[in-house]
């Protein structure tokens, strides 16, 4: 049986049009999706079952033994950390919210290690964007920068940006010109009509001698700026006024790169400035699938996107201090629970020290490093395949993931809602 | 339960300040109750619980205005309790502190101003996230592409049974437009300059889509009428285009007991001059053309001085406020439908265009004779934030309190608008109207706004006397009064006694489910599918609503058939 | 050195403990004027050193590296050597650290490996 437009859980393209074939309640066939999504709609090893940590292994435990324990760790602890969020979709995020509220703990999703900067970006600037159909619909003018889409994002450029088609824009790739910029060539390069090679670390300045270009201060930049020759900078300046519909889609090349937020900023401006002079847009390429959800339900519920504080009863935010590496980085949790995320990877090694000092609570349908830390760990469905539920696209658009194979196992949301409904019983017997 | 003894204005059955009781059983209004709940409101002002019928509430440009202002939400932190949830922000506060905080107002029942289709999905996750009152959401329609295409073909049929299948997608009730072709401009930068300036790429004019949407709106006998915000908006001079605007649909007649058209946060559309060096009121020119067209409603879209975050479908609009303030700016297009903006400002007395801005708003509610045509509003959070409500209340009942006021602003205040000349002072029952029974029959919501028999039973007691306290003179006892409701009634249950939350049942939700003939219904598919072919980013089948987020509907029929 | 996406760190990216996870990940990506400098003749692997750790990886050629940047796909071995700090904005800097790289006859980690001493200092804590 094939089951139509699915959505695929993994990246921040969260492509809807995917066929997955089913046979005897298994998933046997994927298409349309690309490597990265095929790879998980196929599936991978699971965990076999909920398992604890005693004498330095983990030992397979019973669901309700697992809660238990997960639920005493929170509630024994002072300042527990609730990581990750993102590939799980926004109900597992409500429960995960009322949890940290309920433990008094800080709550932070894995946009603190990825666009995180893009939100504090958009906190000084806001963000001049558009759905990703706009793009397709119209731009003619795209700029990858400090983005690789062609492995990050494989889809992106056919269903939506440079190579895409649609009703403004029939000519697909031959009615667009593609600029990318980066610190080496890409993939995503090949398919450029101008790459711009830039040293590591200098997004901002490079960023700043386009503005001043763009608005006619030229003639007060050096002949190079950060070894990018001052030809090139004008070209691209050029480009970008050209356009009838301007996009910049970067990605963590911005992010994660000397100046951080500041060089969102710089490029939000840029953008802002750009739309003195003809139409242009600007987005974040978000990593995984559903870490734009997260970011959106605990901003309507919380009134921050991330790193928020719960510890006083009302939400506080200051990534810098309230962000999951900051919280490890000072040694300060003393207790982390991890769901849909895998920190003890995509952390540096030194903060992953200072988790496997705690106790760390996992929910996670797939064994990963984070396990080799975990002390308890609760195996979960997997959402989007074995579980419905909301996630939100690279733009802000939200979707409902299918369920199309039963997994017997519990839902993200269903394992939060038990520890939580146990951490309340224990604040009730005390 | 029974509410004894209370000073009732209940505008819809002609009770204007009588002393009597309100009886309730399971949750609507009854002749008489015996048992249950006694509440002692004797002395006490008792009307219909509020309803907010124009605010920005839920969906994607209000999240975007609370990820965008952390600044904001640190305004206005309140820590959770026992009952409560936490709750953040002042101009975009959290879901639970918009439930809370209209509660203790005395409200009810708070309509979002406008969703997309495309990504109503958002605003009604927001909306289930919203304690206490009952909500709806208008769905955005003026610059869509089925829409543009439809009034450029003159097909009626097919563009009403776009608006049914719309609002089914949306889950919507009614039917918003805002910069009608001026969205669908801004997709390359442009705007509409007028009413009959043509919508590139579409050869339609803001006039050609006002009024073929009216008339579809009519056709469906949906219970809202159109609900507009001008081309425009925010000009100086534009008050033209306003007024030229209505006068293009004089002729149209409404097809139910109410209005042809709501225009929204008329202030913003009232103004005059040729630039901000001339800017000046021109709300006795609207309030005429309404006190002589009683087909129109408004509602006043007030501003209240100090920070406030603009946030419209009117992308134009933003980008130039940002502009003009050099403020930080986000801009959200959605392909084929709309386009919006969201712009922090803060409104200064003794800023000129602002101080009369102010005055714009209260001369709009006090020259229109009759209190039905008109809805207090702030047009939350653009003019300012929804808990300011008790604020403009007072400066409606009192023309001391205006004039306190007009003397903390810039002097142009009063000498560009009519302002220091009003003498009118609204008393209760016009408040109940303006605040209540209007927007309630404006909506459309029959269950709303009285306390008739059958009605919902939504009631506001505020701990003021009405046959005591003078409004003119101690408008503060009556700002005082309606910031924290004295009991605040829903449905029958008390959920705020002492100006605190004390339950936080869950609303429902309403939206309209219009039907049409088939087959005009199967032309529109037609063209949707072509269009999710070829043009929309997502498949038509993961495009609709779904049941999971409207957990408790309400659902209004409406229709051709 | 710069740490980022890959598709096969990707296609991997939920089966960390398989055999394809370590191929696409723990390698070191140079320019090919760096890697003939390093002396690296058909295979080999590198010692990547920074103020904040060291690891050992394998070595490849990537044509569109210029010289004096080395790409480690996303993951384990790239963090070993990124610091902890986030410079009060809750994000570490993961591209851009400055590294030394050496030819190395160590032979690269496994991940259980890598993990096996963050692990011993650890406990029972549930």
């Amino acid at each position: 049986m094939i089951i139509e437009d699915v959505l695929c859980p993994f990246c921040g393209c969260l492509c809807d049009d995917i066929k997955v074939e089913v046979e005897g309640g298994r998933v046997v066939g994927v298409k349309r999706a690309c490597r990265l999504g095929s790879s998980k709609i196929l599936g991978h090893e699971r965990i076999g079952a909920p398992m604890v940590r005693r004498d330095g292994k983990l030992f397979e435990t019973t669901y309700d033994d697992a809660y238990d324990r997960a639920a005493r760790i929170l509630k024994g602890a002072k300042r527990p950390l609730l990581y990750g969020w993102c590939s799980t979709v926004c109900e597992t995020a409500k429960k995960g919210i009322l949890l940290a509220e309920e433990v008094g703990g800080v709550i932070d999703s894995t946009a603190t290690v990825c666009h995180g900067p893009s939100i504090i970006g958009i906190e000084e600037k806001g963000l001049s964007g558009s759905t990703l159909g706009q793009v397709k619909n119209r731009a003619d003018l795209i700029v990858f920068w400090g983005a690789n889409p062609a492995e990050a994002h494989p889809r992106h450029t056919m269903r939506y940006s440079s190579n895409s088609k649609g009703m403004f824009t029939p000519e697909g790739r031959g009615g667009r010109k593609v600029i990318v910029v980066d610190v080496r060539k890409t993939r995503t390069a090949k398919n450029a009509d101008k790459f711009i090679l830039i040293r590591p670390g200098t997004d901002y300045e490079v960023i700043s001698a386009l503005r001043m270009i763009v608005k006619g201060k030229g003639d007060l930049i050096p002949e190079t700026v950060a070894g990018v020759d001052k030809a090139d900078l004008e070209e691209a300046a050029g480009m970008m006024k050209a356009a009838k519909f301007g996009s910049i889609l970067f990605g963590l090349g911005m992010t994660h790169s000397r100046g951080r937020y500041k060089n969102v900023d710089n490029a939000l401006s840029l953008v802002a400035d750009l739309n003195g002079f003809t139409k242009f847009v600007v987005m974040a390429m978000r990593g995984h699938y559903n870490v734009a959800g997260f970011g959106q339900v605990c901003a309507w519920e919380t009134g921050y996107p991330m790193a928020v504080d719960l510890s006083r009863g009302a939400p506080y935010f200051n990534p810098g201090e309230t962000a999951a590496c900051d919280l490890l980085g000072r040694r300060e949790a003393d207790a982390m629970m991890v769901v849909a995320a895998d920190p003890a990877s995509n952390f540096p090694r030194a903060t992953v020290e200072a988790m496997a000092e705690i106790p760390v609570i996992q929910v996670d349908p797939f064994p990963n490093p984070t396990t080799f830390l975990a002390d308890v760990v609760i195996p979960t469905a997997v959402c989007g395949i074995e579980a419905e539920g909301t996630a939100y696209r690279m733009d802000g658009l939200s979707l409902r993931m299918k369920k199309v194979v039963d997994s017997g196992l519990p839902t993200d949301e269903e394992v939060v809602e038990n520890i939580l409904d146990r951490v309340r019983r224990l604040a009730d017997d005390n | 339960m029974i509410i004894e003894g209370g000073i009732v204005y209940d505008p819809i059955n002609g009770v204007l300040g009588e002393e009597m009781d309100v009886s309730i059983e399971d949750g609507r209004v009854v002749e008489e109750s015996q048992d249950g709940e006694k509440i002692d409101a004797r002395g006490m002002l008792v009307m219909p619980g509020g309803v907010d019928a124009h605010a920005h509430i839920a969906g994607a440009k209000v999240n975007t205005g609370r990820i965008m202002r952390p600044e904001d939400g640190r305004r206005g932190t309140e820590a959770r309790t026992k009952l409560l949830r936490p709750s953040t922000g002042y101009t975009v506060p959290n879901c639970y502190a918009i439930g809370y905080r209209y509660a203790r107002l005395g409200y009810t029942t708070a309509f979002e101003a406008a969703t997309p289709i495309l990504e109503a999905r958002h605003t009604h996750e927001e909306l289930e996230e919203i304690p206490i009152v009952d909500k709806g959401a208008l769905t955005l329609f003026g610059n869509n592409w089925e829409v543009l295409e439809c009034v450029r073909d003159g097909d009626l049929d097919k563009l009403a049974a776009f608006l049914a299948w719309g609002l089914r997608a949306s889950r919507g009730y009614g039917v918003k437009v805002v910069n009608p072709g001026g969205g669908e401009a801004w997709g390359y930068g442009g705007n509409v300059k007028g009413i009959d300036d043509p919508v590139p790429n579409f050869d339609v004019t803001a006039r050609e889509i006002i009024r073929y949407l009216m008339r579809a709106n009519e056709a469906l006998r949906l219970p809202h009428s159109v609900h507009l915000h001008t081309n425009n908006l925010g000009k100086p001079g534009n008050y033209e285009t306003t007024l030229a605007t209505l006068r293009a649909v004089e002729d149209i007649a409404s097809s139910r007991d109410r209005q042809v058209l709501h225009v929204t946060h008329m202030q913003f559309s009232a103004y005059g001059g040729t630039g901000w060096r001339d800017f000046e009121s021109k709300a006795p020119e609207i309030a005429d053309y309404f006190n002589r067209h009683e087909q129109f409603t408004m509602d006043m879209g007030q501003l209240i001085f100090g920070s406030a975050t603009t946030m419209t479908a009117d992308a134009p609009l933003e980008y130039g406020n940002a502009r003009l303030l050099k403020a930080k700016w986000s801009n959200h297009d959605i392909e084929l439908e709309e386009s919006s903006g969201v712009v922090p400002l803060v409104y200064g007395r003794k800023n000129p265009i602002n101080a009369i801005q102010w005055a714009i708003g209260l001369e709009l509610a006090l020259l229109t004779e009759d209190p039905w045509q008109m809805i207090m509003t702030t047009d939350h959070p653009n003019g300012g934030p929804f808990v300011n409500y008790p604020e403009v209340v007072a400066l409606l009942m009192s023309r001391a309190k205006r004039e306190e006021e007009l003397a903390t602003l810039h002097d142009l205040a009063s000498k560009r608008s009519s302002l220091p000349s009003i003498e009118r002072e609204m008393d209760w029952n016009d408040i109940a109207i303006v605040t209540r029974a209007g927007p309630a029959r404006i909506l459309g919501l029959a269950e709303k706004g009285h306390l008739g028999v059958g009605a919902d039973g939504d009631v506001s007691i505020y701990d003021i006397n009405p046959e005591k306290v003078d409004p003119s003179k101690e408008h503060e006892e009556v700002k005082a009064a309606l910031a924290g409701a004295k009991y605040a009634i829903k449905g029958g249950e008390v959920v705020v006694r002492d100006g605190e939350v004390v339950a936080v049942p869950q609303g429902r939700t309403y939206w309209v489910d219009a039907s049409v003939p088939e087959d005009a219904a199967a032309r529109v598919k037609a063209d949707l599918v072509e269009k999710f072919a070829k043009y929309y980013s997502i498949q038509m089948s993961n495009y609709m609503v779904q049941d999971a987020y409207v957990t408790r509907p309400r659902v209004i029929g409406a229709g051709v058939i | 050195m710069i740490s980022g996406r890959t598709l096969g760190q990707g296609a991997s990216l939920e089966a960390k403990t398989s055999p394809e996870f370590f191929k696409a990940v723990s390698f070191c990506a140079l320019s090919q004027e760096d890697y003939d400098a390093l002396g690296i003749f058909g295979e080999g692997n590198v010692l990547v050193r920074s103020e904040f750790g060291e690891v050992v990886v394998s070595a490849k050629k990537d044509e569109g590296l210029p010289p004096g940047v080395i790409f480690i796909p996303m993951g384990p071995w790239a963090n070993a050597v990124v610091g902890r700090k986030t410079g009060g904005c809750g994000t570490p800097q993961f591209k851009g650290e400055k590294v030394e790289v050496e030819r190395t006859k160590m032979p690269v980690m496994d991940i259980q490996e890598l993990f096996a001493d963050v692990k011993t200092r650890g406990g029972d804590r549930s």
